[in-house]
C-alpha cells in the first residue's frame, strides 16, 4: 500500500505542535508517547498500520474546532477516526498526521418523540443510539454489522448502511442535521430537526465524504418507532441462479422486506462449523425477514413462501417463534466470525445489479480457482450488496498481495456488470487505486473540486479514496 | 431557444456558450432567470427499468407521466410522489423527471418513504464549462466517492445540466385508506399527526388543512400496503387517536387519491393572487408558523413540518419567522428571493461551490443566490 512521504517539516516540528494542541485540550487529551499512540495505528483494516505524529481526544466542538484551528496553521495533516472500526482503512494515519478520535463526545444532547429525532455527539455508538430511545419503543434505522462498536462520526463519514436498509435506507436518508467543524476551526450547522435541509444539499454532499470535507462533533438523527412484530423464512436452494431468480420474483411481487441476506454454500458451511444454527447444506440461502402487524407479517410471508415454492427449494422454514428466528439470524450473524475461526480473510464490499447475480458468483468460483485462494460469499440480496470473503493466510508470504489482485478484480467484475466498488464500507485506502476503473478523470476531477471547497490546503484525511497520484498537486507533492 | 437532442450536443452547446443560460425541462416549476433557454426536452426516453431491481434509468427531458406509466406498467411507483405545480403555479408544458430532480419535488410520502433525493441513486450531467459528470450508478447502494447524487437534487440547475437520472423504486400498494379527523385547531391537528407518525403504523401522509373543501379543518393521515394490514392499521389508528373525537376512514380509492392530490399539488392556492411560501420546520413548529403568520392561508403536510402559506403580495414571511429555526422558500410572488439567504461560511461554501462547478457563472444565474 502507498502512502505519501510524510511531510518533513512537520516531523521535525512535533514537539511544537504537540505542546500547542496542550494548551487547548485539558490533560490526557492528547497522546504522543509511541507506545501509546500504539492503539491508533490501524483501524479493521489491520493489514495496513502507521504510527501517527500524535492523536487527540477532544470532549467538545469547541476543543474540536480550536484542535483543527491550530493544525490548519502549523500545516499538519488531520486524519478523523470514529471508533476505528472502518474496513477500509479510512482512519489509518500517517506519520505526519495527527489523529483526531471523536470517543469522548458521545452525550445524547436532545431527544424528541414528537419530532422523531435525536441528537447526539459524534462519538456514540451505534447501538447506543438506539439503546438511548429503547424504552419509548423506538430505533435508529441503520445498522451495520459492527453497530456494537462503531462510531455515528464514522457512519456519517462512510454512509453506512445495514441489512435492514432495503427498507430504511442508509445513513445518509435518516441524516437530518450535522454540526461540522471544517479544516481552518470553523464551525458550521447545516439542516436541524426540519425535514430537509435549505440550499444546495450539503448534508447529502458530507455523507459519505470520508471524514475529508470536515469533522462531524454533533449529529440529528431520525428516530423510528419499532415495528410491532418482524418474522423471517429461511429458504435453500440447490443452484445459485434459483436463489437470484427467487429474490427477483419476490421483489416484483410488490412484497417489500426488511431484509434480504444471502450465503452461499463455503459460507454455510463455514457458519455451521462455527455457530451450528443448523442451517441446511445446500448451493445457496436466503433469509427472508419481514415486518409489521400479524396480519401483515403473515399475508406477506404466506406471499414469499407460495413465490419460493415455486422455485424448488431443498429447505423452506418459517420461524414460528422468537427463539428460531434468533436461530435463524444466528447463522447469518455468525458469518464474519466463523471466517475468522478458519484463515485471515478480506471482507470486500461490491454492489452489482442483482439481476448479475448468478453470472457474477460464477465468476467469483472461477476466479477462486486461478489465484488459489477459497472465498465465501454473504450478501444483501435485495440491494445487490456482495460481501464476498477471501480467505488468506497473513504468515504466508505473498498471499496478502495475492487476496488484494483478487479482491481488486472482483471489484472490476462488479463495475464491469454495471454496479460499484463499496456500497456500504467506503473506499479508504482500501480500494483508492480502483476510482478510475469506475470513474473517468472528469468524474473525479468534480469530486477533488469540492474538497478544494471545503479544505483547500487538503490536509483532511488527504491520502484516502482517491488515487494519489491524482490528488500529488493538491496536496503539495511533486507529482 | 436551443434543445440539444444528445449528451454530448448538450456538452458542446455549454461549452460553446459565451452568455447565460436558463435550463428549461418542461418549464412548470416556475425557475426564472436571464438568459438564453436551453430546453432538455428532446433527451428523452427510458434507458433501462429492471422491475426485480426495483431500479429505473431515464434521460432528464423524459416526461415524469411517461415514466410513472412504465412504472404503473409493472405495479411499481416514484417512492417520493412528485407533484405537480401547474396549477398552483400558473405554469403550461410537460413536467419532466429532470425537473422534479433539479427542484427536489417531493409530495406527502416524503414523510415516510423520503424525497426525491432519498430516491435519486444516480446521475449524469453537464457542467458549466460543457464537462460530462456521471456520480452514483444504477445500484441502489454506493458510497463510491462524493455523493454528488444529492448534491445535484435540488440545485436548480445552478452546478450543472441533468442529461441522465436513475431512481431506486418501490412497489406499488393493493390499498389506500384515509383516516379523517375534522374540526381540530392546527395545534390539536399537529398533536394528531405527531401521534400518528410516532406509532408502528407506518403513516405514509400526514396533512392538515384548516379549510377544506367545505371550509371547514380536516386532519388527513393515510395508511397504505395489502389490504388486510391496512384495515387493521387505520383501527388501530382511530383508536390511538380517540382523544381527538370522532374520526372517519374513507375507503373510496378515487376519492383518498383526490384528497392526496389536493395536498400534494396544493390545489387550495391555485388561481389566486397571493405570494406562496413553503416553510420547512419541525413538524411540532408548524402551529407557530401559522400563528406567526395570523391572516395567512395555510396548509399543513408531513406531519405539521412542511406548512405551505399563501399571503398577502409583499409579506415579509422570513421576517415574522425569526424565531423558528428551518427555512422559507417563496414558490410563488416575486418581491424576494426564492430561497432563504444564507450566513458567513455556509454561503461561501454554497458560492464556492458554483464557482467550481460554472465557473463563468452561466448556470440559472442568481437563482439559488
Amino acid at each position: 500500500m502507498e502512502m505519501p512521504v510524510p511531510n518533513a517539516a512537520v516531523l521535525s516540528r512535533k514537539a511544537e505542535i504537540v505542546a500547542r494542541l496542550q494548551t487547548v485540550l485539558p490533560q490526557g487529551a492528547v497522546i504522543h508517547q509511541p507506545r501509546e499512540t500504539h492503539a491508533y495505528e490501524c483501524d479493521a483494516l489491520t493489514a495496513y498500520r502507521c504510527p501517527p505524529l500524535a492523536v487527540v481526544l477532544p470532549s467538545s466542538t469547541e476543543e474540536v474546532s480550536a484542535v483543527l484551528n491550530i493544525c490548519h496553521d502549523m500545516g499538519v495533516p488531520v486524519v478523523p477516526r470514529g471508533s476505528g472500526t472502518s474496513l477500509a482503512g479510512g482512519a489509518l494515519p500517517t506519520e505526519d498526521s495527527v489523529v483526531l478520535g471523536v470517543a469522548r463526545l458521545n452525550d445524547v444532547l436532545e431527544t424528541d418523540y414528537d419530532n422523531r429525532f435525536i441528537r447526539v455527539q459524534s462519538g456514540r455508538t451505534n447501538l447506543s443510539v438506539s439503546g438511548a430511545v429503547e424504552e419509548n419503543a423506538f430505533f435508529y434505522a441503520p445498522d451495520p454489522s459492527s453497530q456494537l462498536a462503531c462510531a455515528i462520526a464514522g457512519n456519517i463519514a462512510m454512509n453506512s448502511g445495514g441489512a435492514h436498509c432495503l427498507k430504511y435506507g442508509v445513513t445518509t436518508n435518516n441524516l437530518l442535521g450535522v454540526t461540522l467543524v471544517l479544516m481552518d476551526g470553523t464551525v458550521i450547522e447545516i439542516g436541524g430537526a426540519h425535514l430537509d435541509a435549505g440550499g444546495l444539499d450539503l448534508l447529502g454532499l458530507i455523507c459519505g465524504s470520508e471524514g475529508q470535507l470536515g469533522v462531524v462533533t454533533e449529529a440529528t438523527l431520525r428516530i423510528l418507532h419499532k415495528p410491532e412484530g418482524a418474522r423471517p423464512v429461511l429458504m435453500g436452494f440447490d443452484r445459485n441462479e434459483v436463489a437470484g431468480a427467487c429474490v427477483s420474483d419476490i421483489i416484483k411481487a410488490g412484497v417489500l422486506p426488511v431484509a434480504i441476506e444471502f450465503m452461499d454454500r463455503p459460507c454455510i458451511r463455514a457458519c455451521e462449523a462455527h455457530a451450528g444454527a443448523g442451517c441446511p447444506d445446500c448451493e445457496a440461502l436466503l433469509i427472508v425477514e419481514v415486518e409489521g402487524s400479524e396480519a401483515e407479517i403473515v399475508h406477506q410471508l404466506g406471499l414469499i413462501m407460495e413465490i419460493a415454492r415455486n422455485h424448488n427449494p431443498v429447505e423452506l422454514r418459517e420461524s414460528k417463534s422468537e427463539e428460531e428466528s434468533a436461530r435463524i439470524w444466528l447463522g447469518r450473524k455468525a458469518a464474519f466470525g466463523a471466517m475468522g475461526r478458519i484463515n485471515d480473510y478480506m471482507c470486500l464490499d461490491g454492489v452489482i445489479p442483482v439481476s448479475e447475480l448468478a453470472f457474477v458468483l460464477r465468476r467469483i468460483g472461477e476466479m477462486s480457482g486461478e489465484y488459489g485462494l477459497d472465498v465465501a460469499n454473504v450478501f444483501h440480496a435485495g440491494d445487490g450488496n456482495l460481501h464476498p470473503l477471501i480467505l488468506f493466510d497473513a504468515n504466508k508470504p505473498g498471499d496478502l498481495e495475492t487476496c488484494e489482485a483478487f479482491g481488486a478484480d472482483i471489484l472490476k467484475l462488479c463495475v464491469e456488470v454495471g454496479g460499484c466498488l463499496t456500497g456500504e464500507h467506503g473506499v479508504g485506502v482500501e480500494k483508492r487505486d480502483l476510482m478510475l476503473t469506475q470513474f473517468s478523470p472528469a468524474d473525479l476531477e468534480a469530486q477533488l473540486r469540492v474538497k478544494d471547497v471545503f479544505d483547500p490546503d487538503w490536509l483532511l484525511n488527504p491520502a484516502k479514496v482517491f488515487p494519489l497520484r491524482e490528488t500529488a498537486t493538491r496536496r503539495g507533492e511533486a507529482a | 431557444m436551443m434543445k440539444p437532442g444528445s449528451e454530448a450536443e448538450l456538452a458542446e452547446t455549454i461549452a460553446a456558450m459565451r452568455g447565460a443560460l436558463r435550463i428549461v425541462g418542461g418549464g412548470t416549476r416556475g425557475v426564472g432567470c436571464d438568459g438564453e433557454v436551453l430546453e432538455t426536452s428532446e433527451l428523452r426516453g427510458v434507458e433501462l427499468y429492471e422491475p426485480g431491481a426495483l431500479t429505473v434509468v431515464a434521460k432528464a427531458g423524459t416526461p415524469l407521466a411517461e415514466i410513472e406509466s412504465v412504472l404503473a406498467a409493472e405495479g411499481q411507483r416514484l417512492p417520493f410522489e412528485p407533484a405537480d405545480h401547474r396549477a398552483l403555479l400558473g405554469t403550461d408544458g410537460v413536467p419532466t423527471i429532470g425537473g422534479v430532480v433539479a427542484t427536489n419535488v417531493s409530495g406527502p410520502r416524503r414523510i415516510q418513504a423520503g424525497a426525491c433525493r432519498d430516491s435519486l441513486i444516480g446521475v449524469r450531467f453537464v457542467d458549466g464549462s460543457g464537462t460530462v459528470i456521471k456520480n452514483g450508478g444504477r445500484v441502489m447502494k454506493n458510497v463510491t466517492g462524493y455523493d454528488l447524487v444529492k448534491l445535484m437534487c435540488g440545485s436548480y440547475g445552478t452546478l450543472g445540466v441533468l442529461s441522465e437520472v436513475a431512481f431506486k423504486v418501490l412497489p406499488d400498494v393493493e390499498t389506500v385508506v384515509c383516516v379523517l379527523i375534522e374540526g381540530l385547531s392546527d395545534a390539536a391537528a399537529v398533536r394528531a399527526l405527531c401521534l400518528a407518525l410516532a406509532s408502528p403504523f407506518e403513516v405514509t401522509g400526514a396533512a392538515h388543512t384548516p379549510s377544506g373543501i367545505d371550509g371547514e379543518p380536516v386532519t388527513m393521515i393515510r395508511v397504505e400496503g395489502f389490504e388486510e394490514s391496512v384495515v387493521y392499521r387505520a383501527a388501530q389508528l382511530q383508536a390511538l387517536l380517540a382523544e381527538f373525537g370522532e374520526s372517519s376512514v374513507e375507503t373510496n380509492p378515487a376519492r383518498v387519491a383526490g384528497g392526496w392530490r389536493w395536498v400534494r399539488d396544493v390545489e387550495a392556492f391555485a388561481g389566486c393572487d397571493g405570494d406562496v411560501w413553503r416553510i420547512s420546520v419541525k413538524p411540532t413548529d408548524g402551529p407557530r408558523v401559522g400563528a406567526a403568520l395570523e391572516g395567512a392561508r395555510l396548509l399543513f403536510d408531513w406531519g405539521g413540518g412542511l406548512v405551505w402559506a399563501e399571503t398577502a403580495a409583499g409579506t415579509d414571511v422570513r421576517g415574522k419567522l425569526t424565531e423558528i429555526s428551518g427555512h422559507a422558500t417563496l414558490m410563488r410572488g416575486d418581491g424576494f428571493a426564492r430561497f432563504q439567504p444564507e450566513e458567513g461560511p455556509l454561503a461561501a461554501i454554497s458560492a464556492g461551490l458554483r464557482a467550481q462547478f460554472d465557473p463563468r457563472g452561466i448556470l440559472n444565474a442568481g437563482v439559488m443566490g
